[in-house]
């Protein structure tokens, strides 16, 4: 059996395809494409032609793409979206969408309603649902939305009115109606989760046309039956069901991929993950295996949002940045020659230098006609190289949690230009198929399923609230395709809750096990 | 007097985030709070200490209750109007000349902007602690014996209350449980005084500080050291500390946020290390198991790089930030300051030396 994993970077879109034994067999790297679809296709060929494998035994196909973030980015494909808020007589005061972009909120056609709902931080009514309320709104919405965000207040705690009213708007607008709820979105925080909430609405429309163009892909090469997944931001997979239930946890997958691919290819755990590519390069850390996840609010496309977002920092290196003399000042980036590095850097034959250059001045790199580059200044490369030395050890050092020195696994198509010995590194660690390790990523990863809620420990004493949080995230894990048998818990996050007089913890586990 | 407008509350938000020494809650819906009032109801003007009447009369509008509920659940927006008229009425005064802050910290900033855009009033540039506090009694009109009853108190379902308490530490006791049961979160309207005590005994200026702190971390144009350097001139303050949070120990107790953190030094601090602790605020500050800054004094945490302030809820590990202590309104060094809101109220052992002795102190024992 055989496992194809593409994963749709900025630039090339990698595809790749393992053994039985999660053994890499073949990997091709073509350019991105403008509609992502055809790029998709194009790799796959390539991949299939000239792996040379019996198609019949591929199994599993995983797809690691920006479509979500892209139309995002750009406000394009989005689905018209109406929000209900469940929360009056509160929360009036700030109303949804406030301090979004406009053009955005034209593009989701900025329907909302702040109907009565909602609970107390201690799990007590805040108000009743009322269900004339909701279906007059419907009502009303019939032909103005395409896409239902459903929000209530403090709904970690309880969210049985966001499911009843998920089932109000199924019995009006019919089972297939994509409908968002916030509870099992984002975490604490309403106007953040709220936000996220909206945007993985807005989404419906590209994650369906995402995941019938890939399958229609596989379907071209006569590949039919496989289990299809795609790659979501904390190294994991989810179903096609899903993810069409989830659109916006594809969000940042391509930085997740690569450093989950360098813990596989370096068989390291836990270490910090630099992944160079051609303009910027990212850094990530591998807690047990899995990315570290990011706990402040972030930033998708202008909006302030709180879903589960891998803590990632990127800086502006990468393998064809410019180099520049300014008032005897050497400066790399962050502006890059990009895709055009084959066709400007001067070890091609043309004019700009680049960071690649003085990697292969130095002998670090081979690509390109090393000639080209021979009449530039030894120390004066020594000097670039050690700027960009600079620029890694400041970014690394942001991300550590200690002073002591972590070690590096390196991995990305622009590796070539990072030094072999950085401050702060005690040893840098690479694979010869670090270029793909975002596909490889893609393709070994398994199957995570989350709960939030807060608890009381005085009523419900810590143990048996741990269990149930437990219980609840294994169910979300098996909704998504995990095998129950291989289910482990791998994290636990408590935050007590201030002024609560009973000891109230916010209470955050995470499972993952492997795809049935 | 002068407008506040969006650029204003912007930064505003962030000074007297930073004023908020950690506590206040999370600025960013307060905030929104005062955007959409502003966007509703126009620009509100600002009045300085100088240009109110001595016998005029104003009400401070503010949020009690726990910073984590409110991210949750805001309040409907008429609340401010509905707590401050209640109070105006059982007053008997028929015109209330403005409302102002209680503390500067990130909601309680916000809260009067709303109340002000929504009635047309005022806002008057001062406030009642000059930073933020945990407790209704630890408010400078208390240290000069203002009352901070009678007292009106909402939630966003429309439960209204009047409390006239035997002396302030009761009205914090009382107001608190009420806060409990009303979700965590009630609007507040207390300590209703005249031009003439606002004069006496309150924080001046505090609006427009908040404004000029807040105009200097969101300055885009200046390099880290130098937007700090005018930071600490602005406040006369000074820098303890840069650090990276290597651990943070919570704890819930009756109805606080308490605990402390460990910070483990960076750049030039690095084989130093530093303990905050923090009941809401932070209160007490410890380098290499000295005592370097203590409550009343204020001790600001802030992002290492944006110098945005930190609240002690989102602190987190291998967070980096610089530790930066003020000195607090004189009102507060004195003997009835310090026994209301000094290191041994809040269980710390310790006689309170005011910072700029501790500092200069520590830089004789360099030299």
């Amino acid at each position: 059996m055989y496992k194809i994993g593409i994963d749709v970077g900025g630039t090339n879109t990698d595809a790749i395809l393992l053994d039985h034994n999660s053994q890499l067999i073949y990997s091709v790297k073509s350019p991105t494409s403008l509609d992502i679809k055809t790029g998709i296709e194009k790799s796959l060929q390539q991949l299939l032609q000239g792996a040379n494998i019996d198609k019949t035994k591929i199994t599993h196909a995983m797809l690691g793409t920006t479509q979500c973030t892209n139309a995002i980015v750009e406000r394009k494909k989005l689905a018209k979206v109406g929000v209900i808020r469940l929360g009056y007589p509160a929360t009036a005061s700030v109303l949804p969408y406030t301090a979004w972009p406009t053009d955005m909120i034209d593009k989701l056609s900025g329907n909302y309603a702040i109907a009565h709902g909602g609970y107390e931080y201690d799990g007590q009514l805040l108000s009743a649902l009322d269900q004339e309320e909701i279906q007059k709104l419907l009502k009303e919405w019939q032909d103005e939305v395409e896409s239902i965000a459903i929000v209530g207040v403090f709904s970690s705690i309880k969210n049985d009115q966001e499911l009843q009213v998920r089932q109000w708007i199924q019995e009006a607008y019919g089972e297939d109606f994509p409908i968002s709820c916030s509870s099992l979105i984002g975490s604490v925080g309403l106007i953040e989760r709220e936000n996220a909430t909206i945007l993985n609405a807005a989404l419906c429309k590209v994650i369906e046309t995402t995941t019938q163009g890939f399958i229609q892909a596989l379907q071209a090469e006569g590949i039919f039956n496989v289990d299809v997944y795609l790659c979501q931001n904390d190294g994991t997979l989810m179903s096609i069901d899903y993810a069409k239930q989830f659109p916006i946890l594809t969000i940042a997958c391509g930085p997740t991929n690569s450093i989950r691919g360098a813990s596989y290819l370096s068989q390291i755990q836990n270490t910090m993950v630099l992944d160079v590519g051609g303009t910027t390069s990212d850094i990530g850390v591998l807690q047990d295996g899995f990315p570290r996840e990011s706990s402040v609010a972030v930033e998708v496309g202008d909006i302030r949002t709180n879903f589960r977002m891998p803590d990632i920092i990127s800086v502006g290196l990468g393998g064809g940045s410019i180099v520049r003399v300014e008032d005897d000042k050497i400066t790399v980036g962050p502006d890059s020659v990009g895709y055009k590095i084959s066709e400007e850097a001067l070890v091609f034959g043309g004019s700009t230098l680049t960071t690649t250059d003085i990697a292969v001045r130095l002998g670090l790199a081979n690509v390109g006609d090393r000639n080209l580059v021979a009449h530039i200044d030894e120390a004066f490369a020594k000097a670039v190289q050690e700027e960009i030395s600079l620029l890694l050890e400041q970014a690394i050092d942001k991300m550590k949690t200690s002073s002591e020195d972590v070690s590096l696994v390196l991995v990305g198509g622009g590796s070539i230009i990072v030094p072999d010995s950085i401050r702060g590194v005690s040893k840098i660690v690479k694979n010869e198929n670090g270029g793909v390790a975002n596909a490889i990523g893609a393709s070994i990863a398994q199957i995570s399923g989350q709960y939030e809620q807060i608890y009381i420990y005085s009523k419900e004493p810590r143990e048996e609230s741990l269990r149930d949080a437990e219980n609840k995230a294994v169910k979300q894990a098996m909704l998504a395709g995990a095998l129950a048998d291989t289910i482990e818990l791998v994290e636990v996050e408590e935050t007590p809750l201030a002024y609560h007089p009973e000891n109230a913890t916010r209470l955050k586990v995470k499972v993952v096990g492997k795809m049935v | 007097m002068r407008y506040l407008d969006q650029a204003a509350i912007e930064h505003i938000a962030i000074g007297a985030a930073f004023l908020g020494t950690g506590g206040g809650g999370d600025p960013y819906i307060g905030k929104l709070m005062a955007l959409s009032a502003i966007e509703k109801n126009g620009p509100v003007k600002l009045y300085s200490v100088d240009e109110i009447a001595d016998d005029d009369f104003f009400i401070p509008a503010a949020m009690m209750g726990a910073p984590s509920v409110l991210v949750e659940k805001f309040p409907r927006g008429d609340e401010f109007v509905k707590v401050f008229q209640k109070l105006a009425q059982y007053l008997g005064k028929e015109k209330i000349a403005g409302t102002y802050p209680m503390e500067a910290g990130g909601v309680n900033s916000m809260i009067p902007i709303v109340v002000a855009a929504q009635l047309g009033l005022p806002l008057i540039d001062c406030d009642g602690m000059g930073r933020a506090f945990p407790e209704l009694q630890m408010v400078t009109f208390n240290l000069d014996g203002i009352s901070a009853t009678p007292m009106a108190i909402t939630d966003e379902k429309g439960n209204i209350g009047i409390f006239e308490t035997i002396d302030n530490k009761w009205t914090e006791r009382i107001a608190r449980s009420a806060t409990v049961e009303m979700g965590a979160s009630s609007l507040v309207s207390l300590y209703p005084t005249t031009g003439a005590q606002i004069k006496q005994s309150g924080v001046h200026h505090i609006v427009t500080l908040s404004e000029k702190i807040g105009e200097i971390i969101a300055s885009k144009n200046q390099e880290v050291n130098d937007k700090l350097q005018h930071l600490l001139e602005l406040v006369k303050g000074f820098e303890l500390f840069q650090g990276k949070i290597v651990d943070v120990i919570r704890e819930t107790k009756g109805g606080f946020n308490l605990g402390k953190m460990n910070l483990e030094g960076i750049a030039h601090y690095k084989n130093d290390q530093m303990k905050v602790h923090f009941q809401n605020e932070n209160l007490l500050a410890e380098k290499n198991d000295k005592v370097v800054a203590m409550t009343p004094d204020l001790i600001c945490l802030v992002d290492y790089e944006t110098l945005l302030p930190v609240t002690t809820e989102s602190l987190k590990y291998g967070k980096r930030v610089r530790v930066i202590g003020l000195p607090a309104h004189e009102k507060w060094r004195t003997a009835k300051g310090i026994e209301t809101a000094g290191p041994k109220y809040f269980g710390y052992d310790y006689d309170y030396v005011p910072i700029e002795e501790m500092v200069k102190k520590e830089v004789a024992e360099h030299v």
